[in-house]
């Protein structure tokens, strides 16, 4: 089962525009706040109406303007999972759970609540009100009530982004393992590049209403073909530059970043000398050393001032002062090991192919 | 103590706050979620009765309910007589007078609810219909009960559009409030008080009752 996306929808910031598919399996909708992402899922539950398109799951033909196709909301068939959960909050979990299976038997009512309840871990909780359970239970809750009624496709607005790590991978092992005899086509909506990684296998990426890429999370955030894309994938180093030399043997070109003396080798690309390029570099693909390295294989060794550093959870964040201003990740043994304070001289080594090249 | 006057009113006014109820959803429930743009129009023809003049409301009821308008000419040729001075004018006159006070409360109250619950049971399967019965109306259940006991309360109060649609007929259309004036103009307080008397506890422990379910800040007019 495939859902095909096609719409188009004049929306007050800009024009939404996606064309896209979403096989069996966890789809991210990837993209900043703001760019249309969950207007995409409004659209394909038919909570808004787009202009322009057509929307189909399989062969079911879900809206189509062409022939003024649209099937009203209570008769998709499409599990939506909304950022704020929406869980009713004057019926137990049960009652929520079971809510989109009313004129089915009783029967089978409870033996579908039990199971879906059962693969959630909410057999212990069914009594009780949204109010009185945990935000992981909610999520749950409203993970287990929009996948009773086997929905023939799953829409997931955000709902995890709150949760921590542990519990946010646990639920998502939980969908997976519910999906994996059923396989239908989960679309996960998020901004958050580390969920890619951690629950997608395909992702769409979006910005300002267009489809910027699609691919496996590998392709997509780690060779982002696009400047807005990669701050978004998590390249906290986004420089401008000017390409000084090209070296067609090695593969490589000298760039110099604008504003600055500081020189950085990145992979060739087809951009020629004297043209301007805008390189994205990780800030955990920095390496720091207090003394000037020698003897490496890494062509970029930039000498520089710590000017800042703060610790941020499992992660010492520096900003180092190298002409242009570099932001490094390291772990706090490292951060200790170097014993860095502010006002240290440092030298950073970056790899050539640690460089990324997007556009602007 | 006009004891036919006390159980007129009653009968009135449990028969006008219950249509309210039964009328006064479905155009609650369109004002508070329709999209149209010329919902105001609509809003502003329901809310009318609390900013006119009680006279001016039944002055036009009272001709739109005679001999000359089509509504009475219908109304003469179903039943053999007029509307006018009857109850069953003073029934009609009173829903209109009464609309907003029943239908203000629950729209505001049905407008509340989160959007996304509604949306949320819509994706569930649910009909609008079933989405209303399950979800919006047990949210705003307090909305609803204040639509029911101020179109009630309001009823039992309402002098004007009375006296001049329905007159002052005892056992008819004879009012408490009607009543009341009455002794007054005969003279007679002593009998004046102790309805108005009976009035005033009436009107304190509707009000009571009124902010006792809203859990909502306190407001001065307990209407929106």
């Amino acid at each position: 089962m495939t859902v095909a996306v096609d719409v188009r929808m004049r929306l007050s910031a800009f024009v939404l525009d996606v064309t896209f598919e979403v096989p069996a399996g966890v789809t991210i909708l990837f993209g900043a706040s703001g760019a249309g992402k969950t207007t995409v899922l409004r659209a394909i539950a038919g909570l808004v109406r787009p202009d322009h398109g057509r929307i189909a799951v399989g062969e079911r033909v879900l809206f189509d303007d062409a022939t003024s196709t649209d099937v009203a909301v209570q008769q998709r068939q499409v599990g939506y999972v909304f950022q704020q959960l929406a869980l009713f909050p004057h019926l137990s979990v049960e009652d929520n759970i079971a809510y989109g299976l009313s004129g089915r038997p009783l029967d089978e009512r409870r033996s579908r609540v039990a199971s879906v309840a059962d693969s959630f871990g909410l057999l212990t909780l069914l009594q009780r009100k949204p109010t009185q359970i945990s935000g992981g239970e909610r999520q749950r809750a409203a993970l287990a009530r929009a996948l009773v009624t086997d929905p023939a496709v799953l829409l997931l607005d955000e709902p995890l982004s709150a949760l921590d790590h542990v519990v946010q991978s646990r639920i998502m092992d939980d969908l997976r393992g519910w999906n994996e005899a059923r396989q239908i086509p989960v679309l996960y909506v998020t901004h958050n590049h580390r969920e890619v990684y951690a629950l997608g296998e395909r992702v769409v990426a979006l910005e300002a209403g267009r489809v910027l890429a699609t691919g496996s999370p590998h392709d997509v955030l780690d060779h982002p073909t696009h400047g807005v894309l990669a701050s978004l994938a998590g390249f906290e180093n986004i420089f401008d530059a000017v390409v000084i030399e090209r070296r067609e043997r090695s593969g490589t070109m000298q760039c110099r970043l604008q504003g600055a003396i500081a020189e950085l080798e990145v992979p060739l690309t087809e951009a020629a000398v004297g043209q301007m390029v805008r390189i994205a570099i990780r800030a955990g693909d920095i390496l720091v050393s207090n003394q000037e390295p020698v003897g490496l294989s890494a062509r970029n060794i930039l000498r520089g001032t710590l000017a800042e550093l703060s610790v941020h959870g499992p992660t010492v964040v520096a900003g180092v002062d190298a002409g242009v201003h570099f932001v490094v990740h390291l772990t706090p043994g490292g951060a200790d090991a170097l014993q860095l304070h502010g006002g240290s001289r440092v030298w950073l080594v970056i790899k050539t192919y640690s460089c990324r090249l997007v556009s602007t | 103590m006009d004891w036919q006057a006390i159980w007129l009113t009653v009968k009135l006014a449990t028969l006008v706050s219950m249509t309210l109820l039964v009328l006064g959803m479905p155009l609650a429930h369109w004002l508070a979620f329709t999209r149209w743009r010329g919902k105001f129009l609509i809003e502003a023809v329901v809310s009318l009765p609390l900013v006119l003049p009680p006279t001016v409301l039944g002055f036009y009821l009272l001709m739109a309910m005679g001999s000359r308008s089509p509504i009475g000419r219908w109304w003469m040729s179903l039943t053999g007589h007029g509307l006018a001075f009857t109850f069953e004018g003073l029934v009609i006159a009173s829903l209109v007078y009464n609309l907003p006070f029943a239908v203000q409360p629950m729209a505001a109250a049905f407008a509340q609810v989160d959007p996304a619950l509604r949306e949320a049971s819509a994706t569930l399967g649910a009909s609008p219909l079933r989405t209303f019965a399950r979800i919006t109306l047990p949210l705003s259940i307090e909305g609803a009960l204040a639509g029911l006991v101020l179109s009630f309360a309001h009823t039992v109060g309402e002098f004007g559009v009375v006296l001049m649609v329905g007159g002052n007929l005892p056992g008819i259309t004879r009012t408490v409030s009607v009543s009341i004036y009455d002794r007054v103009q005969a003279l007679d307080y002593s009998g004046a008080n102790q309805t108005a008397l009976l009035l005033l506890a009436f009107s304190f422990t509707i009000l009571v009752m009124v902010y006792g379910f809203r859990r909502r800040p306190w407001a001065a007019v307990p209407l929106t």
